[in-house]
């Protein structure tokens, strides 16, 4: 057991637990739902991979084995986890619009539109010259 | 060294847990709570890779991968029950 191995299991155990908490105190503290969107993503990405490569590197060192299901479950979170912060976010913008009790309105006001015409993608129909798209077909 | 960080590991994840819960009985809106579900399945996951860790037994990724793509489908689920009123159409 070498001793570098274990200074940087360590490291990124403590580099890892530190970003999950930072990501729930973010969720605690930040004050409208697409400001606490912003603190879990932290938690997902840094935390997690950190305990993730720490546990590969633990389970090389100390019994000698190689495991690929923490790359897999790195890999299946990072692909999801922007798509299920689309969706929340698109509660969001649901919610907001269809005036639904409880929804706080931030510092900044409600989202505003993205532009002169149209209208967030989730309120608008697809246009007829989207590729792949199921409108009017 | 490893016999200190992995319990100082532990603690600090619980204690995250402990936040989410907060932010998910407090609310006030529900996305805040999907948001306060979703992140409690990562440090769940979180927590069975140190329990693994503790136990030096590498059978609790299983555990990990399955809860990563149910806390997955569950938010998606739930978002997409909010926005149609229905899951599957």
């Amino acid at each position: 057991m070498s001793v570098i191995a274990d200074i940087v299991i360590v490291a990124l155990l403590l580099l890892g637990a530190g970003f999950a908490l930072i990501g729930s105190w973010g969720l605690v503290r930040l004050p409208t739902t697409m400001e606490r969107l912003h603190g879990p993503t932290k938690a997902t990405t840094l935390g997690l991979g950190a305990l993730l490569i720490a546990s590969v590197i633990y389970f090389q060192t100390r019994l000698g084995i190689w495991t690929a299901h923490e790359l897999l479950i790195s890999l299946f979170l990072f692909i999801t986890a922007p798509v299920s912060a689309n969706m929340i976010a698109k509660v969001h913008l649901h919610r907001a619009r269809t005036g639904a009790a409880n929804e706080p309105v931030g510092i900044a006001g409600p989202p505003p539109r993205p532009g002169e015409q149209g209208d967030w993608a989730t309120f608008e129909a697809p246009k007829r010259e989207t590729p792949a798209s199921t409108a009017n077909s | 060294m490893i016999a200190i960080a992995l319990p100082i590991a532990t603690g600090c994840i619980a204690l995250a847990l402990l936040l989410n819960l907060w932010r998910l009985l407090r609310g006030p809106a529900l996305g805040d709570r999907i948001v306060a579900l979703d992140t409690m399945v990562i440090n769940a996951i979180a927590l069975i890779v140190l329990i693994g860790m503790i136990g030096g037994n590498d059978t609790y990724f299983e555990a990990a991968l399955l809860l990563a793509m149910v806390g997955f489908v569950s938010t998606i689920a739930y978002c997409k029950f909010i926005l149609r009123g229905d899951i599957v159409e």
